[in-house]
């Protein structure tokens, strides 16, 4: 398929942010060093480092710093290939990740408004290198050392989750000395599942909790149930079966220091409540409408009463553009965010096929 | 801050809760599942019903109904009422007895387990020497006679039981009496049946199995006279005078023995075998019924010729030339006969022959000729034919409730009009709020009208949808098409009929609208038919038209059964509902939803392929959307796919079915090892996120009609609405033309939104909130002045109940509000919800509309609205009984009906103000002696006749005050004037006749106290003389 693209350009000096659309060829993306010096020249910053990032079809902002991600990035425009370029210097690498586009702090305001992001910026180990996570220890900090919580990212990945639980029973500490209770375990991997390919689930560990509620006293059906509704964004809290590789923690025995709470993982909570909020926010995939036989799109949420009439223009705006292209957003009314820029892409689709692969749509 | 915010910390609110929400199971509607034994009182004229899971249950008149439950959940095996005692004697398999009494607790009574006991033989002896086989509670009410395996008869004493040894009858005692070339020990072994003399009440009649029958001195401790039977007796009954009994026998024969002062070993008067010559089964039961004009009732269950007829169910009456074999379609458990007459009289004078089957409860009117059935109030058989859905409708008006009465009784013209006979208590309950039908569906295409206002769930109306289609039924296969002449005379009776001749005629949905008369039902083949109320017969062709749901989906074809074949030219029809409009659908596959907009006129309609809208004003169909998904190809060939023949073969199945539910429901109750079964091999679920290509996506869960803003906040229309398996919300927006011109424009439609949920769980439930949040009325609603009309002015809500969550949107512009994520919280499914209105016991002017949901574990869960905030929970139905749960059926006032049985709803009720639950009292004399008693009653029947529980000018009061409303109904209704006065010259009013609004009601009481009053046949009850 051989088509241009459209190009469009908006400049925003005045607020620091400008947009730009162009085209590419979709079959032939060239190197990643060729775009990122068409992306200088296009925006005339020939000399300034930049940070590149695009956001997927899910909604994620995910960077593009090398030539596998950057072809990847291409073919997986829809058809509008949206890319975000930040100044080194002023870069949220937070912004990164899962989620981080329907988050309810959208990325779009947190790329516009770096000023204003209450975080402190986290210190940069080093550049993400993988697309998103698949899986994730968490709440290490917080959590007896015999437990290990695990999230699955089963957003995004072609991979199943893979995984089956049963009926059983574990021996326990009680009032009334050693006692048999009834507990859910895994039973069985399935091999090539995202479950087995973490490595951190492994049969005959026991499950303790699903995203913060504790399984017991509920029924295998039920614990199913929660974790099939929780399965775009499971955690799952386990005592594993193989005690040996446990995470062995010092800064325990030193008290709540405060140090122990400042964990490096974005996704750490204080707490449980803390965290059943927090996967409540964040597992929240967008409904999708079509209106009148028209285009899919997601469902936004409607602004709370509460908000204020700049973070609803910014709802607004992100939902607009991804309807129907792109509106002159002239009549938006950006904040004041210094060295962003941020550029979309269209890319054509190849076809209506693309888009049931990725299961998002139902077939008309 | 939000976690501050969750209910539960605001105190206002947890009082405002306690006042609404209360959840109480209250009565259980509907015939006993598996009963298993029989008890009669004549004296409080109440009848006691076991059954196999323990329970016992009371019923006296309308509305006088008692529960009680043994703690050993063991099978009832037999009922004995104390002698004019409010207390009654129940054994149980284990052979425990149980004592129970009605007593009055808060102004009503209230059945409660006294005392229980098990008869214990000396140390060593085997269990048969204390296994109970016949029960006599003596008339004294002092002694109960236990006879046993062994041959021996215990004297126990009550209320205590304390066995009184040295009062035991030992066979050896009894043998001592009788010569011992024709008797020996084991003559004596198993004690068959003990018979209290009717009028010397220090004897009693022991009847052992192997046919010996003794008549015991009590006073004296020896036998006085001995009868030798020559066959194995099944039982013994007393002439009323006592100088006779008759006995019967496992051979089908009975006789009658003399009983003289001189002889000590009488002859048999008479021996009959009454079906004979051939071999017969057993009688098993018989009755000896005296009249005034000589002519005795003979009354025995069984006696079949073993051969031809020994699979038949009968119980048989002789009187004079008259003889009847009446043929129950299921076992006969027990039966007794109502006298009309009082204990004292000469004669017994048979009233009412009462016969328990394992499936319903038969009451035949012996007085009238040809001996017609009573339509009981009560101990409805739900489940003639098995319940396939149900509906409810709250509060129908007046005029639509009329005519659906008369359309019933047109159809009960075969019943006998005699008063209910069983009619003992008082019910005391206040009259039900309003008039509330529950429709039940069945499975041979019938749909069942019931009064489910009260405590007594009473069938109104049956519609049948089969005449307008040709079915294989044949009209031969008639079991009530015996010639006259027919030897024996057998009769069918009752209505259990369970085996269906077409399965694809079963009704899967039923919608009524309750203004305007209009009746949707749906069944298993796809068909959908829209019936209007018509008072008279007629004659009239059913349109009919093809919905193609399909439309150019290619290379799928249909496996499962084909649709249903119409009558051609017009049918005729009996006044009640009649079908005007038939749809059917292609591939006929089950209804799953079904929506009716009276307004509008139009019919929505949806199955496992898409959904159609059909308008049947002007009988078009106006649109079909296909749901399917290409890959479920399980949809497109139908669930039946691999059955060969629907035809002769079905029936046959379908008892296989039953007979395997039947079975594998014993292994459940018995299996005391099957959870080391389930150790051995763990039952394992797998882990995994729903994609589109599951099976059923496209099966359409809901469909909701709605007048809100679907294209722009300006202007609302007509709009309907369907939700999917999959995950998927239709929205099309309709075009319905202005009344004067909808006879001329077509109906338009246009799909305006479709909202993919991306959890994909099941649509469950689409509701429209208006402006103030409240849900949209009902079609016509308004139009009767019987809601406020919706708030057009601020913007509309979407909220989409899916299996997992709930969730509210934003309307016309669909963005998500609210949400509340169930399963992903708690585990559990929503399996059924609707919208409810809960008023506050405290003040009558707050009431508010919440969400009534079940779940898949049987919780019940109350969720408030707009705010979807979790406010209460109640375990209801076990989550093992899936069946149960299937069932469910939510009223619009917060209260509830499922299956505990296929034949039994229990209803249950949320609401604190609307509460239907049995509040009856029945009267029990405080004094002991014979002589008393019968003065207190005469002083009961007086004061029940006037109301009970009220000083003299209360009553008076009560009376000028339904006087003055039966003159006011005396000028305004015609009707109901014509009803008054063929009830007072007939002394017998149906009824079923009288309109039952509260007001009526009224009326209709005092009627019948009016025609006591007068007549004096049974509340005045004789007592007098």
């Amino acid at each position: 398929m051989r088509q241009p693209w459209h190009a469009q350009k908006h400049s925003f000096y005045q607020f620091g942010a400008e947009f730009r659309r162009f085209s590419l060829e979709r079959s032939k993306p060239g190197k990643f060093e060729e775009f990122y010096g068409l992306l200088q020249h296009v925006h005339k910053i020939p000399n300034v480092d930049v940070l590149v990032g695009y956001t997927d079809i899910h909604g994620d902002l995910l960077p593009i710093n090398n030539d596998d991600n950057y072809h990847k990035a291409v073919s997986t425009a829809n058809p509008l290939l949206r890319i975000f370029i930040q100044r080194k210097e002023d870069a949220d690498y937070s912004a990164f990740g899962t989620d981080t586009m329907t988050r309810k702090k959208n990325v779009l305001s947190n790329v516009l408004r770096p000023d204003n992001h209450k975080k402190k910026p986290h210190i940069v180990i080093s550049m993400p290198q993988d697309f998103r996570p698949v899986s994730s220890i968490i709440d290490v900090d917080i959590l007896p050392e015999t437990h290990r919580r695990v999230r699955l990212y089963k957003y995004g990945t072609d991979k199943p989750l893979g995984f089956y639980i049963r009926d059983g029973s574990s021996v326990r500490v009680t009032p009334h000395g050693l006692e048999k209770v009834p507990g859910i375990f895994i039973s069985r991997l399935v091999p090539g599942g995202l479950a087995q390919s973490t490595g951190l689930l492994a049969v005959n560990d026991e499950v303790l909790e699903v995203n913060g509620i504790e399984v017991s006293g509920k029924s295998l059906d039920q614990v199913t149930d929660m974790m099939i509704a929780n399965s775009r964004n499971l955690i799952i809290t386990v005592r594993p079966a193989n005690q040996r590789n446990n995470v062995v923690r010092n800064s325990r025995t030193s008290g709540s220091s405060g140090q122990s709470t400042e964990s490096s993982l974005p996704s750490s909570t204080p707490n449980i409540l803390g965290n059943l909020l927090q996967g409540e926010e964040e597992s929240d995939e967008e409904d999708i409408i079509i209106e009148d036989s028209g285009e899919p799109q997601q469902i936004p949420k409607a602004a709370p009463t509460s908000a204020s009439i700049e973070s609803l223009s910014q709802i607004e705006l992100l939902h607009e553009s991804t309807q129907n292209g792109f509106l002159p957003s002239s009549e938006v009314n950006l904040n004041h965010s210094a060295g962003s820029i941020s550029m979309e892409y269209e890319v054509p689709e190849p076809g209506r096929k693309s888009l049931e692969e990725d299961g998002t749509i139902i077939t008309l | 801050m939000r976690r501050f915010l969750r209910p539960g910390h605001d105190p206002v609110r947890e009082r405002l809760k306690r006042d609404l929400f209360q959840f109480n199971k209250t009565v259980e509607h509907g015939f006993p599942h598996q009963p298993s034994a029989l008890g009669y009182s004549p004296f409080f004229r109440l009848m006691a019903i076991g059954t196999r899971s323990g329970a016992i249950k009371l019923y006296g008149a309308p509305g006088v109904e008692f529960m009680g439950l043994h703690e050993e959940n063991n099978t009832v095996m037999q009922i004995h009422f104390i002698p004019d005692q409010c207390q009654l004697v129940t054994l149980l398999d284990d052979n425990s007895l149980h004592l129970w009494s009605l007593k009055q607790h808060k102004g009503a009574s209230e059945l409660h387990e006294e005392h229980r006991f098990t008869l214990k033989g000396p140390p060593g002896s085997p269990p048969s020497a204390t296994q109970v086989t016949a029960v006599l509670p003596h008339s004294s009410r002092e002694v109960l006679y236990l006879g046993t395996e062994s041959g021996n008869i215990f004297v126990v004493e009550l209320p205590s039981f304390r066995v009184l040894e040295d009062r035991t009858i030992t066979p050896e005692a009894v043998l001592q009496r009788i010569p011992e070339d024709n008797c020996n020990r084991r003559s004596c072994e198993l004690v068959e049946a003990l018979r209290e003399h009717p009028k010397n009440h220090s004897q009693i009649l022991i009847g052992y199995s192997r046919g010996l029958i003794v008549l015991w001195d009590l006073q004296n401790n020896k036998a006085t006279h001995h009868f030798l039977g020559s066959q194995q007796l099944e039982n013994l009954y007393w002439q009323r005078d006592g100088s006779k009994f008759i006995s019967c026998h496992s051979d089908g024969s009975y006789t009658q023995w003399p009983v003289s002062s001189d002889n000590r070993q009488p002859e048999p008067l008479e021996n009959t075998v009454p079906y004979g010559p051939f071999p017969c089964k057993a009688i098993s039961k018989i009755y000896w019924q005296t009249t005034k004009n000589g002519l005795p009732y003979i009354i025995f269950q069984g006696g079949m010729p073993r051969a031809s007829y020994g699979d038949r169910h009968s119980i048989s009456v002789i009187h004079g030339s008259q003889q009847t074999a009446f043929d129950f379609t299921s076992r006969v458990i027990d039966f007794f006969i109502i006298f009309s007459s009082d204990p004292a009289a000469e004669f017994e004078d048979p009233a009412a022959l009462v016969v328990l089957a394992e499936e319903e409860l038969v009451v035949i009117d012996l007085k009238s000729a040809g001996w017609p059935a009573v339509h009981p109030p009560y101990l409805a058989s739900l489940h003639c034919s098995a319940i396939t859905c149900s509906h409810h409708v709250s509060n129908i008006p007046l005029k639509l409730w009329e005519r659906i009465i008369s359309a019933g009784s047109k159809q009960n013209i075969h019943y006998s009009s005699m008063p209910w006979p069983i009619d003992g208590g008082t019910n005391i309950a206040p009259d039900p709020p309003q008039r509330d039908l529950l429709l039940t569906g069945h499975e041979d295409g019938t749909v069942r009208f019931w009064d489910a206002s009260g405590v007594c769930l009473h069938l109104l109306y049956k519609l049948s949808t089969v005449r307008v289609f040709l079915t294989d039924a044949d009209p031969n296969d008639n079991m009530n098409t015996l010639g006259e002449d027919e030897w024996p005379p057998l009769r069918k009776v009752g209505t259990f009929d369970p085996y269906s001749d077409d399965p694809r005629l079963g009704i899967q949905k039923i919608y009524l609208c309750k203004y305007s008369g209009y009746l949707a039902v749906a069944g298993t083949a796809g068909q959908v038919l829209v019936m209007e109320l018509n008072d008279e017969d007629a004659e009239h062709v059913v349109d009919h038209a093809e919905a193609d749901l399909l439309q150019d989906q290619e290379g799928y074809r249909w496996k499962g059964h084909e649709k249903l074949k119409t009558r051609d030219g017009p049918v005729r029809f009996e006044a009640g509902f009649q079908p005007f409009v038939l749809v059917q659908c292609h591939p006929p596959a089950v209804v799953t939803s079904l929506a009716l907009h009276s307004e509008w006129k139009l019919v929505a309609f949806g199955t496992s392929h898409g959904f159609g809208l059909f308008d049947h004003q002007q009988k078009r169909l106006v649109f079909v959307k296909c749901t399917l998904h290409p890959s479920d190809q399980l949809a497109l060939e139908g669930p039946l796919s691999r059955v060969k023949s629907l035809k002769k073969s079905l029936r046959q199945s379908f008892r296989r079915i039953r007979r395997s539910r039947v079975s594998s429901r014993k292994r459940r109750g018995g299996g005391g090892n099957s959870s080391e079964e389930m150790e051995l091999a763990p039952v394992q679920r797998k882990i995994e996120a729903r994609s589109a290509e599951d099976s059923f996506t496209g099966f359409v869960r809901t469909l909701y009609f709605a007048d809100t803003f679907l294209r722009d906040s300006s202007r609302h229309c007509p709009s309907l609405w369907a939700g999917t398996n999959g995950g998927t919300v239709y929205a099309f927006c309709l075009r319905v033309p202005p009344a004067e011109r909808r006879m001329d424009e077509p109906v338009r439609a246009e799909q305006a939104k479709e909202i993919q949920l991306m959890h994909r769980a099941p649509v469950v439930g689409i509701l429209v909130l208006d402006g103030r949040s409240t849900p949209l009325p009902e079609p016509l609603e308004v139009a009767h002045d019987l809601s406020k009309s919706p708030d057009m002015q601020g913007s509309h809500q979407l909220l989409v109940v899916s299996e997992e969550q709930f969730k509210v949107f934003t309307l016309p512009k669909v963005s998500s509000k609210l949400k509340l994520k169930l399963t992903a919280l708690e585990g559990c499914r929503v399996r059924k919800v609707t919208v409810a209105n809960f008023g506050s016991c405290k003040t009558d002017d707050y009431s508010e509309n919440d969400l009534a949901v079940l779940t898949n574990l049987g919780d019940i869960q109350i969720i408030s609205l707009p705010f979807l905030k979790l406010q209460i929970r109640y375990p209801c139905i076990r989550k093992e009984d899936v069946s149960g749960i299937a069932s469910c059926v939510f009223t619009k006032y917060g209260q509830g009906f499922y299956l505990i049985s296929p034949s039994e709803f229990e209803r249950f009720s949320l609401s604190t103000k609307w509460l239907v639950e049995p509040r009856c009292i029945v009267d029990v004399p405080e004094v002991t002696s014979n002589n008393h008693v019968h003065k207190s009653g005469t002083e009961n029947a007086t004061r029940k006749s006037r109301g009970p529980g009220k000083t003299p000018g209360d009553c008076g009061e009560d009376e000028r005050k339904s006087g003055r409303l039966m003159e006011h109904a005396l000028l305004n209704d015609e009707k109901v004037l014509k009803e008054i006065q063929s009830t007072l010259e007939g002394g017998r009013g149906r009824r079923d006749h009288i309109p039952t609004s509260p007001r009526n009601r009224t009326l209709s009481i005092r009627i019948q106290k009016l025609c006591r009053k007068k007549f004096g046949k049974k509340s005045v009850r004789t007592w007098t003389k």
